[in-house]
């Protein structure tokens, strides 16, 4: 019961605080002090306290758009097993929910975007909807290597006590596994090396260029989604890099937040050292983020039947 | 009455209803015919009877699930063979409810979308065929003998024609009539030769189990062959969907949704009553089953995202749902072959829940693109754009229709895929480690699928109802009339409901699979047992409170401090105009990119030279390349071969007359032993 609340506490909380790591992190690489850990709550804070300009096209799937994908990524987030316990909800077949869930938030932000008429903002959807088509079998080669391992058919079961297990007895599945859903944490969030959240200009962009047009709670309401959203991510990469958990429960969250914290570092790391890829390479990078998975998957089926 | 006395009153109601739910039905169209072209009276008659008689064979559908078990009828007439044999069992039921409903609600919307008034020529025959081709598809589901199966089979196909053939003035209708025509007769013709090697191996031609051992692998799977030859066509079975894009996109947009949401399940039901018919599958044939459905499946939809006419797009996504349906049909004949009822229970109710799915928002689709057509005359989706501001209530039905057909929760869609999801993860059982694992790549087939379609769904709903219009006519279009919203609102609420409630339709699918497995004896699981139906419930009603709270409390906090109305950020640019927007085909180019070894897309552009490059015009177009590049150039190189024969074909009366007395020599030869006779002359 505690070990719920704290999970769900978490998730609607510290979500903005790994964008603020992301931004420190990167602003310590590139020798400047860079903004507050805590910037990007006072961002949405401020941003909720203001009026709105809104496009005259726009129609109410305009502000539908950031509130639905809200919602869908914080239920996403409640079928998620974080700090080693399972999820506070969790049933067979829930990574279907899952994964359903984050479409659902993806088909209402590219449609709000469409709502604009703009063109920035529908290149920004076709890109969107195009690099979802391909790393969605990534995660899912990803998910049916562990269903396989593990022989659980909810996420609390494929990220419980038996991934130890699946990395003592097929550990080259895991790291290819691990890979493949680092890669889709990646451009789910559109983070470098697939799209770059702080590139100026509009032609080149994905996700930003979809909010254009927000501004004001409805702005607010979309970066607070897309943290909620990173973080959902990063804690089933988190479960997956670290197979073993303590029992003590007053350990248990400090080390699963000190981790997630340091998934953000990761990201941070990567956006100082690499560049954002040129648009008409990225499908190549999910492609082989598909192949990875797709890869680790007949490698269980050829290990155990 | 018939062989079987009948037990109760249940089992009397639950045949009879049905029967007289064809006949009201059948003649729905036939008042209309003897009254005058333009009078309104014919479509309200016929509207009417079609509803009385589709709430008839509805209660009879429902009285026999209610009361168990199938109740049937026997009566011997005058043909030589067959008899007129029906019986509603579960299988029969569970598909009777999208095949009476759709077609009644198509009725009611057609009243308004195609009225005398507008169309004086076309209506009245549209209203008979509309009629008949309505009651043959619940005969044909309740027909229990070879003959009467085909008869109605006939019926839908023949009447289905007409139907596509509507506009008959207009040349892409009749192309298209004809392509339906011919492939309908090619599936027609294997399923003659099914129940002709029926006969021969059985000695009947009812539609009934054949008993374990009854007949070789090789008999059975000649059956099995001609029979997914024969309903794969009328499924559209990628690649025998040659008929479907065409069809659809001609036919008016309520006939298109009921042959989309309903003809096409016909041909579901004949695979799935087949596949319970014939004894001792091999593992096999559910392979092959499910890999015509992974392929269906991402093929219809890479298709579908490529199009520029709205219904024949609509049209592709039904190969990709036919697709998901036959993967979850896939499965249960692998749980059948390897002893998985639970592979079963998910398989088989998937693919069936999928069934109504499909023929519930598929219709809500076609219904509100027939909506948006009606008032823009065209289907070009470049052309539209801004509807959701003139046709608000179009807009959300058809955002309705997309999000339930993506699979999106927490609609309908949504718990029919998870169901074949969970049988393709129960594949992978790790202690089993049989060899079925394989079907479990069908799972990324599926989210790819998925995947696919919400990107398609985005593009057509952005670029049909969001943002400006792009011609004058989206301007002034108007809401379409009450009697055309009412039907839709129906499926939308039908489409809410299921995904609200997925329990309550577990009945009639746990019925539906018992008399699938009652053929073999096979033990059947309750659909309940095997999936989280309630937790579906719970999450859909979670996603549905918690958006529209969540919308709420934004439209609250933004409304009352909104600054300003402006333009859309257009980077400064003075003259923005409407037909700058994203379009749909450039919406679709980076995946049309990425599939293009499959679709083939062909580009005419404009050759750019020079500073100052004259005006020039860029053309897009995908064609079907199963129909144009395979079968296309395939019949035509037949009728190439066989144009020498036309040597023969001189056009003079005497050579016809020699022809005629070879043929009779040739004749009086093969009678008489010649050979026989000349031997004896010889000895002599």
């Amino acid at each position: 019961m505690i070990d719920t609340i704290v999970q769900v506490v978490l998730l609607l909380v510290m979500p903005p605080l790994l964008l603020g790591v992301i931004v420190k992190t990167k602003a310590a690489f590139a020798g400047r002090v860079g903004a507050p850990l805590l910037q990007s709550y006072y961002d949405i804070i401020k941003l909720f306290r203001k009026g709105s300009v809104l496009s005259g096209t726009t129609t109410w799937v305009f502000l539908a758009g950031p509130a639905v994908t809200a919602v869908a990524v914080v239920l996403a987030g409640l079928v998620v097993p974080m700090g080693g316990q399972p999820a506070p909800i969790r049933f067979a077949g829930d990574l279907i929910l899952f994964a359903y869930l984050l479409a659902l938030g993806r088909f209402f932000t590219t449609l709000a975007a469409l709502d604009t008429g703009s063109s920035f903002e529908g290149m920004g959807a076709a890109r969107e909807v195009t690099f979802a088509c391909l790393a969605e079998p990534a995660m899912f080669f990803g998910l049916l290597a562990l269903a396989r391992l593990t022989g659980g058919l909810s996420l609390s079961g494929l990220f419980g006590g038996q991934v130890l297990e699946a990395w003592t007895s097929a550990a080259p599945t895991m790291v290819l596994v691990l890979g493949g859903f680092f890669i889709v944490l990646l451009v789910e969030n559109s983070r470098i090396p697939f799209d770059d959240p702080n590139t100026h200009l509009e032609l080149t962009m994905i996700h930003e260029v979809m909010v254009l047009d927000h501004g004001g709670p409805a702005l607010g309401t979309v970066l607070y989604g897309a943290a909620v959203k990173l973080f959902v991510l990063a804690a089933i990469v988190v479960r997956l890099a670290m197979p073993a958990w303590t029992d003590d429960p007053l350990l248990r969250w400090p080390v699963f937040a000190g981790s997630m914290l340091l998934v953000a570092v990761l990201i941070g790391v990567i956006e100082s050292i690499m560049a954002r890829l040129r648009l008409p390479l990225v499908p190549n990078l999910l492609m082989g983020a598909c192949v990875l998975t797709a890869f680790g998957f007949v490698l269980v089926l050829g290990a155990t039947s | 009455m018939g062989d079987e006395p009948a037990e109760s009153l249940a089992w009397v109601l639950a045949v009879w209803l049905p029967l007289v739910g064809v006949i009201v039905i059948g003649a729905s169209g036939l008042p209309g015919l003897f009254l005058r072209r333009d009078s309104a009276a014919g479509e309200r008659v016929s509207a009417t009877l079609h509803v009385l008689g589709a709430a008839a064979a509805l209660a009879g559908a429902i009285v026999s699930v209610v009361a168990g078990g199938a109740a049937s009828l026997n009566v011997a007439w005058g043909l030589p063979i067959g008899s007129f044999r029906v019986e509603v069992d579960g299988l029969s039921a569970a598909f009777l409810v999208p095949l009476i409903l759709v077609p009644a609600l198509g009725s009611v919307f057609g009243v308004r979308y195609w009225s005398q008034r507008e169309h004086p020529r076309s209506g009245r025959k549209l209203r008979a065929f509309y009629g008949v081709l309505a009651a043959s598809l619940i005969l044909l589901t309740i027909a229990r003998d070879g003959v009467l199966f085909l008869l109605s089979w006939e019926g839908m196909a023949l009447s289905a024609y007409f139907l596509v053939t509507t506009d008959d003035r207009d040349p892409e209708a009749r192309a298209a009539g004809w392509v339906y025509f011919v492939a309908t007769h090619v599936g027609t013709l294997a399923l003659f030769a099914f129940f002709a090697v029926l006969y021969e191996a059985t000695g009947s031609l009812g539609l009934d189990a054949l008993p374990a051992g009854s007949a070789t692998l090789g008999v059975t799977t000649t059956l099995f062959l001609l029979g997914l030859v024969g309903f794969g066509l009328k499924a559209g079975i990628m690649p025998l969907h040659v008929w479907l894009p065409g069809a659809h996109a001609a036919a008016p947009s309520h006939v298109s949704a009921v042959l989309s949401g309903v003809v096409l399940k016909t041909g579901i039901y004949g695979l799935a009553r087949m596949t319970s018919m014939l004894p001792d599958p091999p593992v096999f044939w559910g392979g092959l089953v499910l890999t015509l459905g992974v392929i269906s499946g991402v093929a219809g939809v890479v298709f579908a995202i490529a199009q520029h006419d709205l219904k024949r797009l609509l049209a592709y996504h039904s190969i990709e749902n036919v697709g998901i349906i036959v993967m979850g049909l896939g499965l249960a004949m692998l749980g059948r072959s390897m002893g998985r009822p639970d592979w079963i229970a998910l398989g088989l109710g998937g693919a069936i829940l999928h069934v109504w799915n499909h023929s519930f928002f598929k219709s809500l689709l076609f219904f509100s693109a027939g909506s948006v057509i009606h008032q823009i005359h065209t289907r070009e989706i470049d052309r539209m754009g801004g509807l959701a501001r003139t046709m608000p209530i179009t807009a959300v039905m058809f955002l309705c229709g997309a999000v339930a057909i993506c699979g999106l929760p927490p609609l309908n869609g949504f718990v029919s895929e998870l169901l074949v999801y969970l049988g393709l993860l129960r594949t992978l059982g790790p202690a089993d480690g049989s060899s079925a694992a394989g079907a479990a790549f069908a799972a990324p087939a599926l989210a790819l699928i998925g995947a696919l379609a919400a990107a398609c769904f985005v593009k057509v709903f952005g670029a049909v109802f969001l943002g400006s219009p792009r011609e004058a006519r989206a301007h002034t279009a108007h809401e379409s009339p009450r009697a055309m919203l009412i039907p839709m609102a129906i499926l939308a609420a039908v489409c809410i409901g299921v995904g609200l409630l997925p329990s309550v339709a577990a009945p009639l699918l746990d019925g539906a699979s018992r008399a699938w497995t009652s053929g073999w004896g096979g033990t059947a699981r309750s659909l309940q047992e095997v999936a989280p139906l309630w937790w579906v419930s719970g999450m859909s009603a979670g996603v549905w409170i918690g958006a529209a709270a969540c919308v709420y409390a934004l439209r609250r906090r933004v409304r009352p401090r909104e600054i300003a109305r402006v333009g859309t950020w257009d980077c400064g640019y003075a003259a923005p105009s409407a037909r700058m927007q994203y379009s749909a085909s450039s919406l679709a180019q980076l995946l049309v990119g990425i599939f293009g070894w499959i679709v083939h897309p062909r580009e005419h552009g404009p050759h750019v030279r020079g500073l100052f490059p004259r005006p020039g015009k860029y053309h897009s177009h995908v064609h079907d390349v199963v129909l144009d590049e395979w079968i296309l150039p395939a019949m035509r190189w037949i009728a190439g071969q066989t144009m020498r024969m036309r040597v023969l074909q001189t056009g003079r009366i005497q050579v016809y007359i020699l022809y005629i007395l070879g043929a009779l020599v040739a004749l009086i030869l093969s009678i008489v032993p010649v050979l026989d006779l000349l031997g004896r002359l010889v000895t002599q």
